[in-house]
């Protein structure tokens, strides 16, 4: 209902030219000598939520900072609706964001932080309280209005900054890792209250975090990034299912990498060999046999079974290590000495075992060599 | 014994107390014992048998006396304010860092290592009517006369800027790059331009700081002694209520007297202290709950 009353506001709050039909980006970043984006080339549509995704240092929050407007790009430009915004100053963006640390002002109450942004626009007093006590009402901090940030738990201090943010009708969201100072449990639960506010809102949203599984579950489309360099861009579907390159594969939980060379190609099945085994997997139309590229599946793409005596693509392996997990087990398997692949079964598995091991075709991905 | 470990807070802890002790009696030494002598002093004045406030009478019933909490207080508030404005603002402006940082920050604090004697003679070498400044500007024809910025009111506050300014400018620059910088980003996304992230902002989170700064440099200033003499009129304008203890005690001989002056002088720096405190209590009370730094 909340949600309902503050998506109708919304509409009429904004003028022509308030809102955010496309975001083009196009920038690079260097500090000295040290380039850390290249060149980065997106294009945002209403709507939509876009992560940045990659492991430190890969330069997603410089690319935030940048779109934000809090650090300057070396090169390129940022084009908000066709028109050229990178020259604006963060607060003529009229961007919202949400900071790891969640940055509260500490001589604030909560009331005051949310209602920040909106005493420094042309409003009557009841207004704000009015608006401020609707965004509280939905991040469900209706009673913490007097309580400074230091009383309140992680989450109920990334709330508030949400709230603060949102309760301007930001024309984009910015988060910069936002949850990655919660506990397990608590980013699971904010993770679903950041997806349900970006649809109800109807807002659009660019994320940034090293974790797959936020980037999985909150993104209509994710852009990998390894040292300023976009390694992929696509659906989540896409990502998770047909990563581009091993840095991709590896990232998105791929743990078995064989370096193979192709033997032959034919009914769009190329057959791999190397390191000891032979490997199928679909291939697409430009793969051509006697070139070198790597293979990769996931730990629980791995068939596991007793011991085969031969098989085309069958193996035997020995069980050098077993972790338990709970519903099931990931363990690493001896196939020869040059090779030890990981998977994840549900069967009783013991160290020392001979198991066969299947790598089903659909399921092995076929990435250029490094 | 786990269950009453929360009554053993409040008995007598012999462990505790032990390392306590040598930092007690210093206090008790060094402060107390001394304080207390120099109150009791001022209270038996040389003329008179027995207790008497004859001292304090004295001094505020003579104009040339009791004139100099005037004149002290004229010379250590705008000294402290101008002093704490500038640090302020060089402090802010560096706070996330400048080009050759180290280097200014060093060339800033060089006044504090070279002690008060040597920089009231640097100063009155240089600033003199015959010194190095006076000297460039009525060469280049900028001025007709000599600037007179020493043996008077200037000379003095020139010295305690100099003394003063490095000191406080590195306490402040210390509290200021320790506040989070990410509240003035997210203040910026907020809509809120440089100088209102300043005013509603950083000034708020600042102010503990700023009065902690305020309080050291003024009791500093207010106790203003060798520059007094040395840049400034010590018989007239300058006459500072530190010189009037030493006229007592050193040229009149009067320990009494002095004792009791000096007692005035305690007072005076303590009521502005807590003028300061209350003013600081009104003007952020959230920082003083603690939460003004990360």
């Amino acid at each position: 209902m909340t949600l309902l009353l503050l998506t109708q506001k919304r509409d009429d709050m904004n003028g022509p030219g308030e809102t955010l039909d496309s975001l083009k980006l196009g920038i690079t970043k260097r500090y000295g000598n040290k380039t850390v984006l290249d060149n980065l080339e997106l294009d945002i549509r209403k709507g939509e939520f876009v992560t940045f995704l990659g492991p430190s240092g890969c330069g997603k929050s410089t690319a935030l900072s940048i779109v934000a407007g809090l650090i300057a790009a070396t090169e390129g430009e940022i084009r908000l609706n066709g028109a050229r915004v990178d020259h604006l100053p963060p607060e003529k963006r009229a961007f919202g964001m949400v900071f790891q640390n969640y940055a509260l002002f500490p001589h604030m109450t909560v009331f005051d932080n949310v209602s920040f942004g909106l005493t420094l626009k042309p409003l009557s007093k009841d207004e704000i309280k009015k608006r401020t006590d609707a965004m509280l009402k939905l991040v469900q901090l209706t009673g913490y209005e007097e309580r400074y940030p230091g009383q309140l738990s992680g989450g109920q201090q990334q709330r508030v900054a949400i709230a603060r943010a949102l309760v301007l009708h930001p024309r984009l969201m910015l988060f910069d890792e936002p949850l990655s100072n919660l506990d397990a449990k608590l980013r699971v639960e904010m993770r679903a209250e950041i997806k349900q506010i970006h649809a109800a809102l109807g807002l659009t949203s660019i994320y940034v975090t090293h974790d797959q599984a936020e980037a999985l579950s909150l993104s209509d489309r994710i852009v990998v990034l390894r040292n300023g360099v976009l390694m992929q861009s696509g659906t989540p579907q896409e990502i998770h299912d047909r990563p581009k390159n091993v840095f991709v594969a590896d990232f998105m939980g791929f743990r078995n990498f064989f370096k193979v060379r192709i033997a032959s190609v034919s009914d769009g099945i190329a057959e791999g060999v190397g390191d000891g085994i032979r490997i199928r997997a679909r291939a697409g139309a430009d793969v051509r046999a006697d070139t070198d590229m790597v293979m990769a599946i996931r730990p629980d793409d791995i068939h596991a079974g007793r011991e085969v005596v031969s098989g085309a693509e069958d193996v035997n392996g020995r069980v050098e290590v077993v972790e338990y997990l709970g519903r099931e087990q990931e363990a690493a398997i001896r196939i020869n000495e040059h090779t030890r692949v990981w998977l994840r079964t549900a069967e009783a598995i013991r160290t020392a075992d001979t198991i066969g091991l299947q790598f089903p075709v659909d399921k092995v991905v076929l990435l250029p060599a490094e | 014994m786990r269950a009453v470990a929360n009554d053993e807070k409040s008995e007598f802890d012999g462990l505790a107390f032990l390392c306590l002790l040598p930092s007690l009696l210093y206090v008790l030494c060094m402060f107390v014992y001394p304080f207390l002598y120099g109150v009791y002093l001022s209270l038996q004045p040389q003329k008179v048998d027995g207790f008497s406030f004859a001292n304090y009478l004295a001094f505020f019933s003579d104009p040339y006396q009791y004139g100099t909490i005037w004149i002290t207080f004229s010379l250590a508030i705008p000294t402290t304010v101008v002093v704490l404005l500038l640090a302020l603002w060089l402090a802010y402006g560096m706070r996330r860092g400048i080009f050759m940082e180290r280097t200014v920050t060093t060339i800033l604090i060089m006044p504090i290592s070279l002690g008060v004697i040597l920089l009231s003679e640097g100063i009155l070498g240089f600033y003199g009517s015959q010194g190095w400044f006076n000297q460039v500007l009525l060469a280049l024809g900028l001025i007709k006369e000599p600037f007179i910025l020493t043996h008077n009111y200037a000379g003095v506050m020139l010295a305690l800027f100099m003394q003063q300014f490095p000191f406080c400018f590195l306490m402040l620059l210390g509290y200021i790059s320790g506040i989070d910088p990410s509240l003035e980003r997210s203040a910026r996304m907020l809509g809120a331009t440089p100088s209102i992230v300043f005013r509603r902002v950083m000034l708020p989170l600042i102010a503990p700081g700023l009065a902690i700064a305020f309080a050291l440099v003024f009791v500093m200033s207010f106790a203003v002694f060798p520059s007094a003499i040395m840049l400034g009129q010590p018989a007239g304008t300058t006459r500072t209520i530190s010189i009037a203890a030493y006229q007592k005690a050193f040229e009149q001989y009067d320990m009494s007297a002095a004792s009791a002056i000096a007692v005035v002088m305690g007072l005076c720096q303590l009521a502005a202290l807590l003028v300061i405190i209350l003013f600081r209590r009104r003007l952020s009370p959230a920082a003083t709950m603690g939460v003004g730094k990360r």
